[in-house]
């Protein structure tokens, strides 16, 4: 049986799965609640001096009718007050001592400002800390969340400071709206963070009224950048954890666009010890947790890993730059006629957007019927032509209707950088000018 | 209608449950629902299934974007009958029957109710979405004001000719007007379509039989081409002793009461029997069921493999707990003082057969019995209109009375041009749509294309009003 006990930067989590910092874990009712359904953490949502926010504040986008593929808000940190926070903090770790909460702050960029609020949290109880670095809207205006995280020098030094007045591990959260986040990363690792966790929000705008003009979300007919999330940005997180991963020593929780156990465990392959969730909290409720586990347990046992440390980062090395991949490599589509529904989409995805490299159905060339006796439009691969690029693949509606296959070149692997050093090396150096 | 014994009326609102649309309205959200669930095939087999080509996934996926005008004039501009033919299409044969979805193992997309969908909101509206051609000083006329006409006359008048439409009935619509069961299609719906057409500035003339009331001479004299599109004409006969009782009804007939007449004044027996197992017999059970008939027989002297009406139509009069005798032959209808008390039958024993015809049902001596009825429905089929077509000089007709035409759809006589079930021996509305089409295309180059004619056919732009 699959443990999953997790030990990050110090501490010891019962599960991997945290609730990020955010409304769902804006009070020690709805913390509670969570770790009765079972999740491991809460990251409390972000204490500072209270603010006051919007109304609306979230926006969502659907698409063919599955709701909230992307999610965004506008809500600002904790309106409550700090020490309300702080007392419920207290007050949740009396009832829950196993479960690990950590205490996500936000202060002015002031050394002094940082300790007090540092040790308040210590003395709460918490059991880590999380800077956030990250808020892309709202605060940052005021030289606060992202202002921080997008400067390295600002975040090693404030990190500095957090680190000065604690004895419990530190975790640096990184906004993704920078240009290199490995570059934020190492200079919180320089900080003497304990861990990070990435990826906070992406800067958004969800949409315009066209009829208002309202930009969205609306605060009467007005709006504002957000953060951006859920499903729709798992692949950026995904991408940065793995670089991350690929350059820090620290321990990394992974963020962005988790509902799922096996959105989890890919985070794992690419690094992240523990993972948070909010989106899908915010979308299903706690209860999600439950398949999380169970999944995941189920995941472990089914490849017969014991702890999560046995598969953790074991995709990192995979992630290469594209110079290292294989250029003799190739598979190309090939359709289930008998699976085939015959809509022909990816005939007209490849002929209109990739290679054209399928021929539509022909009347001559195939004879399958329906349950009305009509023809279902089977359309065909030109295996000489297919490039192999999955186009058709992924826009098929059918399950394992077109899958890729391997054709063997007959030639060894070779990357574009080997191609490079080879040609370099066959050819003959430039003459010298001027003989 | 004095018949042997009627059925109780039913409540007045039972009536109009009973007759409700059999394929409802689609609420926003269902139609936006449903609209999602297209995966916009590309050369999409529904759209090759229908007779008018109507460019299915595009109307489909303008409703998901909520562009309904875009999506009515995609519909409207392939048929203009798009209406009515989201609601009486036999779509599980045509384009919902080669939905891809069927091999998806899923419902197949809903098109007939989401085309109706987006007619009904530029309907509601009073949305104009053409508007008739510059005049290209040509006159045509359309016999007959049914589907056939009515598509022939539309084209024609939107390339900028000038149409008039002569019918013998009292209102026009022909067979979605009269001849359809109301459930499907009440005769308001039909000419509140026939209004639209009005609109394009076609000119009808109701209650006018041509050759009776106008002569065909005056007629060539003032058109300059002419559509026929006159449908078929009264159900046959059984042919049987007792067919001159009160009480026995063609289907046509009996149809037709129940489009025009308020359902509580219709009077239905108790027990009716309808001999035929084509769609219109199908109409025909249903509606005495729906009217309040306790007992209604289907008789067909062959099985139900042999016959013609549509699976789902079966299934219909089984859900009305209709009673099938199948290989049952009706030889005679009893009656006391001219009116009908009972039908006589013989049960049948199917021939040999050739395997390639239908096997001839023989009567099985011994098994007569007699089934106490209060109406006979004859559901037969409907007679081609042979003495009105004489009348035209030089048309010719095919050995099973139907119009011949060239693929141009013109006929014998050059200047007349005809569609729809006098030309198709009775199909559906779309098919008479999709000829009446063809047949304002054959017209108009055989006119020489004034003005450019249907070249000049620029979709109009709306004009709301």
């Amino acid at each position: 049986m699959a443990d999953l006990n997790v030990k990050f930067a110090g501490i010891t989590s019962p599960n991997p799965f945290w609730l990020a910092s955010g409304p769902p874990t804006n009070t020690a009712g709805q913390v509670m609640r969570a770790f009765d359904a079972g999740w491991g953490g809460a990251v409390w949502k972000t204490i500072g001096e209270p603010i006051v926010n919007t109304s609306s504040r979230y926006g969502g986008i659907d698409l063919n009718g599955a709701k909230l593929m992307g999610f965004n808000n506008i809500e600002l940190i904790s309106d409550r007050p700090i020490e309300v926070n702080f007392r419920e903090i207290y007050e949740v770790k009396r009832r829950h001592p196993k479960n690990l909460v950590i205490a996500s702050l936000m202060v002015e960029s002031k050394r002094e400002s940082w300790h007090a609020m540092v040790r308040r949290a210590e003395d709460a109880g918490s059991d880590a800390l999380e800077l956030n670095f990250g808020c892309p809207h709202g605060m940052s205006e005021r030289g606060m969340g992202s202002a921080v995280g997008q400067v390295p020098e600002y975040t090693e030094m404030i990190t500095s400071w957090v680190k000065e007045a604690t004895r419990i591990p530190v975790i640096v959260k990184l906004t993704p709206n920078v240009t290199d986040i490995t570059r934020i990363a190492l200079a919180a690792e320089r900080g003497g963070a304990d861990a990070v966790s990435l990826m906070n929000t992406i800067n958004s705008l969800m949409g315009v009224d066209l009829e208002t003009f309202a930009p969205q979300p609306s605060v009467a007919g007005k709006s504002s950048h957000g953060g951006y999330c859920g499903p729709a940005v798992k692949p950026v997180a995904l991408h940065l954890v793995a670089s991350v991963a690929k350059k820090l020593r620290i321990p990394i929780s992974g963020i962005g666009g988790i509902g799922l156990w096996n959105d989890a465990a890919e985070f794992m392959a690419l690094g992240a010890s523990t993972v948070q969730v909010c989106t899908a909290a915010m979308h299903y409720g706690f209860r999600i947790v439950e398949d999380m586990i169970d999944g995941l347990s189920q995941y472990m046992d089914d490849h017969g890993f014991r702890s999560i440390e046995d598969f953790r980062g074991r995709a990192v090395a995979n992630v290469r730059d594209w110079g290292d991949l294989d250029l003799n490599y190739k598979i190309i589509a090939e359709i289930h006629s008998e699976l085939c529904i015959g809509c022909q989409l990816c005939y007209v995805a490849c002929e209109d957007g990739a290679h054209q490299c399928i021929a539509p159905y022909d009347v001559a060339s195939n004879g399958k019927k329906n349950v009305h006796g009509m023809d279902v439009h089977v359309p065909r691969i030109l295996d000489e032509e297919c490039v192999g690029c999955n186009l058709c693949a992924l826009v098929c509606p059918v399950e394992d209707c077109i899958t890729m296959r391997e054709v063997n070149t007959g030639m060894p692997p070779m990357t574009w950088n080997e191609r490079v050093r080879q040609q370099s090396a066959s050819c003959a150096p430039p003459m010298p000018s001027g003989n | 209608m004095p018949l042997r014994e009627t059925a109780p009326k039913l409540d007045p609102e039972q009536y109009e449950r009973n007759f409700a649309d059999i394929k409802p309205a689609m609420s926003p959200r269902q139609a936006a629902i449903e609209a999602t669930r297209c995966l916009y095939c590309f050369d999409a087999p529904c759209t090759i299934a229908c007779p008018t080509h109507i460019d299915v996934p595009v109307f489909i996926k303008k409703i998901s974007t909520e562009n309904l005008r875009g999506s009515a004039r995609v519909i409207l501009t392939a048929n203009i009958l798009g209406e009515s033919c989201g609601r009486v299409c036999p779509t599980e044969v045509l384009c919902e029957g080669a939905c891809v979805m069927h091999e998806k193992g899923q419902a197949p997309i809903e098109i007939g109710r989401l085309q109706r969908y987006a007619v009904d909101y530029v309907r509601e509206r009073k949305i104009q979405l053409f508007r008739s051609g510059a005049s290209n000083g040509r006159r045509v006329a359309c016999i007959g004001a049914g589907p056939a006409s009515l598509a022939c006359a539309t084209e024609l008048a939107k390339w900028g000719y000038e149409v008039t439409v002569l019918d013998a009935n009292e209102l026009p619509g022909g067979l979605s007007t009269y001849g359809i069961a109301a459930y499907k299609t009440r005769a308001a719906d039909s000419i509140r379509e026939v209004d639209m057409i009005r609109d394009l500035g076609v000119t009808f003339r109701q209650k006018v039989q041509v050759g009776r009331d106008i002569a065909f001479a005056d007629l060539e004299k003032q058109f300059d081409g002419i559509f026929i599109g006159v449908g078929l004409g009264e159900t046959g006969e059984l042919k049987l002793p007792g067919e001159d009782l009160q009480g026995v009804y063609g289907a046509m007939e009996f149809i037709e009461k129940t489009k025009i007449e308020p359902f509580p004044q219709i009077e239905i027996g108790r027990r009716v029997a309808c001999i035929g197992a084509g769609n219109t017999a199908i109409d025909v059970v249903t509606a005495a069921r729906r009217l309040g008939a306790e007992v209604v027989y289907l008789i067909y002297r062959r099985g139900p493999q042999d016959a013609s009406a549509f699976e789902y139509e079966l299934e219909l009069a089984k859900k009305d707990s209709v009673v099938f005798l199948w290989q049952t032959q009706p030889v005679g209808i009893l009656g006391r003082e001219g009116v009908v008390t009972g039908l006589e039958c013989v049960r049948t024993s199917l021939g040999p057969g050739d395997g390639k015809r239908r096997r001839t049902p023989e009567p099985v001596s011994g098994t007569e019995f007699t089934l106490e009825v209060d109406m006979v429905v004859r559901a037969v089929g409907q007679k081609p209109v042979t003495e009105f077509l004489k009348g035209v000089k030089g048309l010719e007709l095919n050995p099973n009375a139907t119009v011949r035409i060239n693929d141009r759809h013109q006929t014998g006589n050059p200047k007349y041009f005809a569609g729809g079930d006098c030309t198709n021996g009775g199909k559906e509305v779309v098919d008479a749509v999709a000829e009446g089409m063809t047949a304002a295309r054959g017209l108009d180059t055989w006119l020489g294309s004034p003005l450019g004619g249907q070249s000049s056919n620029e979709p109009a732009r709306d004009v709301a009003r």
